[in-house]
């Protein structure tokens, strides 16, 4: 069994943060440079990380599969990043934002680490529009606000339709600064196939170059991987197609453990899928929900007709209807499961039946198009490139697609994994939103982790190591891992069998969205279970990869990213079975709220709400490998609330 | 629908390259132009054949990881899109779609369509950035920025660095990208101390990566998938003039007591 320790400091919540930064060990100033961090990744979290921790003397090497840092996935964020603020002046605050992000992630989260991020969103506002990011003003010349999912305050921070990309210019900004001032050397092209561990601590990584195909060794005093998210392992998804797990997948397998595997977003506002070639789903920014209103008709023979021919009382503007404290603000989870139910009852719309409407009527006559325009242009023009329809004219048709993984690496509060030396930062590690992420919030953490948190905890880890003591590249466990990347890419190359990474990515994401997607039931995940055991089988047999290993191979590329999927994918279907609960977007059909629940009848939540069962599952589920194809061994952190209740959530 | 592709295939920066012709498979017009190129990799590999080597990721225009020149206009027919935000309902059945890299010395070329633009890497390293260190910043609200300034530096900032303009210039010159960078922070207040060093350290870069002169044609602005305006053209120019008569800072004198 792994060591599990969370390593929360004690004290009450609203100073503990202050006082571990106290109570952390500091590395002076002439040795810090001593010390070198191999830093995985450059979106939010790993471009943030790796200025900063330069910024402080260290020596850093960041790494990239991308052609240049600032083609991160981050880039693609739309909508807004939170932060306590309360420019507003509409009754937030600190410790506001922090209880919306528990409730948010529906009481699954560690409450110190979301009070801390709570805690730095205000300073990382403050750090982006010194560097120059461009965020929304009002005309006294002040920031901007829009309100987001599941919060009742406006503390959403923006950039048009494209903060993630003026974010990660920024911090891709900080990264050119200390890349020019000679603190981080740059690696693109440069693809992590694996951790090197040396007497059970993080010293190193393997790496090949996508160009080239050169396989080169880094050794490291600590390993820190901000890779991102797993959501492409359902195959269509919002992510980029390169988004990937190999990463963390690869560290899983030297011991690092994976934590709530099973919590992945479905975001309600995507555009339908419209056929088989497909091979992306586009996110509408969940910032649409602000002036947008989500119906569909009341009933079903009027799905086929003109929207517009449909009258007022014809309409089922269900959200406002079931959660009409939130309305269509609810959050996502909730709005997701929502819109299946209204489709699952035939009174879904468009070609397929899957998708119902956001509609800009009511908000084009109050505010006039132009407004809305400014607002919104962009995504009205992503809606009209996709779709080819006008929807200033008429409704976007939407539908709920896979877009976050909550879950990731197990970390403590100091970001460690239980790998000694290995930090996991951002999207790739499972620590601050629970079952559930609210909107705006994965930008949050991406930059607290990377300006404000890595750079305060990893002392304590590095002030037990010696400097200039790190292992050789040469060393017996860098030869053990290089020897296993090899080995990897030649099976591959060899197999020469019928079937591409791509079909196998296919079948792989039709098993996980069928089995493990917005509903989940036992008989379906052991099925899936199965299913994946033969596909796993099959890949090893049957894979076909063209074209040569030592050159630019985007067909041997997908092949490794691919082979990781579908074992992540098992080990999802195995945490989601396991959990015999619901909760956030964690949905099993087995438990959730009836009308024989008196919270029911007091009119807390509606029949079909997830069913949290707190006696039994309140802990964070760590899954440590023992072997491809084995079962592998559950470690459980209970998560323990001092401050918070766990109440059922309500957005009625 | 089928389209006829005549595809650049070149298999390294060493050997030389030809054009292929391809016979798509069924398409249909809702499918997005890479959609396309993934259905004739598919086919190819099954065939046996290497599939053609493209770039992309985020697939909805703003990684700028995408590029291609599709029948003579890099990022394809329409304007302010890229070309993985391009659709197949805008060829006809039987068209033939000529397809290319970005060509430019200072984008040397990789394998196939994919070139390597860390040419533009390097000149943000040389000054793209406001130099403030994480930690030291002030309350946000308390520079104000006017509106007017900030959706001006917002229209420059929201380049995505594809490297179009640089593919349709006549001197592949990467002026329209340097003056979207320069033009994004010389703009705001928090630009100011640095930005006559900026500009200049950002063009003497350009000029050391091997793009050409600008001399204003406009092919950029046409092609760019954002639609930055030529103005930051112009805008530079002047940045750059004052900054050629301040002639580089004296350097202060360092140690004290
Ligand atoms: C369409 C869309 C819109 C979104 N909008 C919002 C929003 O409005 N607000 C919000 O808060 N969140 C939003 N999110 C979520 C948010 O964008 C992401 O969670 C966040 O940006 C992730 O940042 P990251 O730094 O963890 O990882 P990423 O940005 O995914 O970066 C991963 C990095 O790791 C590198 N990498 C990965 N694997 C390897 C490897 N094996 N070897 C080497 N390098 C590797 C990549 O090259 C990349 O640099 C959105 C997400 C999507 C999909
Ligand atoms: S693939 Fe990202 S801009 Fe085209």
């Amino acid at each position: 069994m792994a060591t599990l320790k969370s390593n929360i400091p004690s004290g009450p919540l609203a100073t503990k943060w202050e006082n571990h930064k106290f109570s952390s060990k500091l590395i002076n100033p002439a040795n810090k440079r001593k010390y070198k961090i191999v830093v995985v990744g450059a979106g939010l979290a790993g471009a943030s990380a790796s200025a900063t921790l330069a910024e402080l003397g260290y020596e850093v090497h960041n790494f990239v599969f991308h052609d240049s840092p600032r083609r991160a996935h981050s880039i693609a964020a739309q909508g807004g990043i939170n932060a306590a603020k309360n420019y507003q002046n509409d009754g937030d605050s600190v410790h506001r934002l922090f209880y919306d992000t528990i409730k948010g992630g529906d009481f699954r989260a560690r409450e110190a680490n979301v009070h801390r991020l709570a805690e730095v969103s205000v300073n990382i506002i403050d750090q982006c529009a010194a560097q120059g990011v461009p965020f929304a003003r009002e005309y006294g010349g002040l920031l901007d606000n829009r309100s987001f999912g599941g919060a009742q305050v406006s503390r959403t921070f923006y950039a048009r339709g494209q903060t993630g990309q003026q974010l990660l210019l920024g911090a891709y900004s900080a990264l050119n600064k200390m890349i020019a001032a000679g603190g981080v050397k740059s690696y693109t092209h440069s693809e992590m196939l694996d951790l090197v561990v040396v007497d059970g601590q993080a010293k190193g990584i393997i790496v090949r170059n996508l160009q080239t195909g050169e396989i080169t060794r880094h050794n490291a005093d600590a390993v820190v991987l901000a890779t991102g998210g797993y959501g492409n392992v359902f195959n269509l998804s919002t992510y980029a197609r390169g988004a990937n797990v190999t990463a963390p997948w690869r560290a899983y397998k030297r011991g690092a453990c994976f934590g709530n595997p099973c919590y992945t977003q479905i975001h309600p506002t995507c555009i339908p899928v419209s056929g088989d070639y497909q091979s992306k789903l586009t996110l509408m920014s969940e910032s649409l929900r602000n002036d947008g209103r989500i119906w569909v008709p009341k009933r079903k023979e009027d799905c086929g007709k003109e929207p517009s021919s449909i009258p007022e009382d014809a309409r089922d503007y269900y959200l406002e209807r079931m959660y009409p404290g939130f309305g269509n603000l609810a959050p996502r989870d909730i709005a997701s499961r929502a819109a299946k139910y209204v489709c699952d009852e035939g009174r879904g719309v468009g070609p397929t039946g899957l998708g119902v409407y956001l509609d800009f009527s009511a908000s084009i006559k109050r505010l006039g198009e132009d407004k809305v325009r400014e607002r919104y242009g962009n995504l009205f023009d992503i809606y009209h490139e996709i779709t080819n329809e006008n929807a200033y004219q008429t409704p976007m048709r939407i539908f709920p697609a896979v877009h976050y993984t909550m879950g990731g690496l197990w970390v403590d509060y100091n970001l460690m994994s239980n790998v000694p030396g290995l930090f996991v930062l951002g999207e790739a590690n499972f620590s601050d939103h629970g079952a559930n992420r609210l909107g705006a919030s994965a930008l949050m953490q991406g930059l607290a982790d990377g300006y404000f948190v890595l750079p305060a905890t990893i002392a304590t880890y590095l002030a037990g190591v010696k400097p200039d003591q790190r292992p050789k590249a040469e060393s017996a466990a860098f030869n053990e891992a290089e020897q296993s990347v090899r080995g990897g890419v030649q099976k591959m190359m060899s197999l020469k069998g019928k079937r591409t990474p791509g079909h196998f990515h296919k079948e792989l994401g039709k098993i996980m969205w069928e089995y493990c997607g917005m509903a989940r039931n036992q008989a379906g995940l052991e099925k899936a279970i199965q299913l994946l055991g033969s596909l796993r089988e099959e890949y090893a047999k049957n894979l076909h990869v063209m074209g040569e290993s030592n050159d630019w191979n985007q067909s041997l590329e997908q092949a490794g990213r691919v082979g990781d999927f579908i074992e992540l994918g098992e080990l999802m279907c195995r945490d989601a079975l396991m959990r015999e609960e619901s909760c956030g977007g964690h949905f099993r059909e087995e438990y959730q709220y009836t009308t024989a629940d008196q919270e029911v009848r007091d009119n807390i939540v509606n029949p079909g709400d997830v069913k949290r069962r707190d006696d039994k599952f309140a802990f964070v589920a760590a899954w440590e490998y023992t072997g491809t194809g084995k079962t592998p061994t559950l470690n459980q952190e209970p998560l323990v609330y001092e401050e918070v209740k766990m109440s059922t959530r309500s957005y009625k | 629908m089928k389209v006829k592709l005549k595809v650049w295939r070149q298999k390294n920066r060493t050997s030389a390259g030809e054009f292929k012709t391809y016979e798509s498979p069924e398409l249909n017009p809702n499918m997005s132009f890479l959609e396309m190129l993934d259905v004739l990799n598919e086919q190819l590999a099954v065939r046996g054949e290497e599939p053609v080597a493209f770039d992309h990721d985020c697939r909805e225009g703003i990684c700028g990881t995408c590029s291609l020149v599709i029948d003579g206009k890099p990022h394809g027919p329409h304007r302010g899109v890229a070309t993985c935000q391009t659709y197949m309902r805008s060829f006809k059945d039987g068209d033939e779609v000529v397809i290319e890299p970005f060509r430019a010395a200072a984008f040397p070329l990789v394998k196939d369509l994919v070139v390597d633009r860390q040419a533009f890497d390097r000149i943000q390293q040389a000054g793209g950035y406001i130099s403030v260190r994480t930690g030291s910043a002030p309350d946000a609200n308390s520079i104000p920025v006017p509106k007017e300034d900030s959706d001006l530096a917002m229209d420059a900032a929201q380049c995505i660095g594809c490297g179009a303009c640089v593919a349709a210039c006549k001197n592949a010159s990467a002026m329209l990208f340097v003056a979207a960078k320069v033009g994004h922070l010389g703009l705001l207040p928090q630009g100011q101390p640095e930005r006559y060093k900026r500009v200049k350290a950002m063009v003497e870069q350009m000029d050391t990566e091997g793009f050409g002169a600008c001399t204003v044609t406009g092919s950029c602005e046409a092609v760019c998938p954002k639609s930055i305006s030529l103005d930051f053209i112009a805008r530079l120019n002047r940045d750059y003039a004052v900054a050629l008569l301040k002639g580089d800072p004296k350097k202060a004198a360092s140690g004290g007591a």
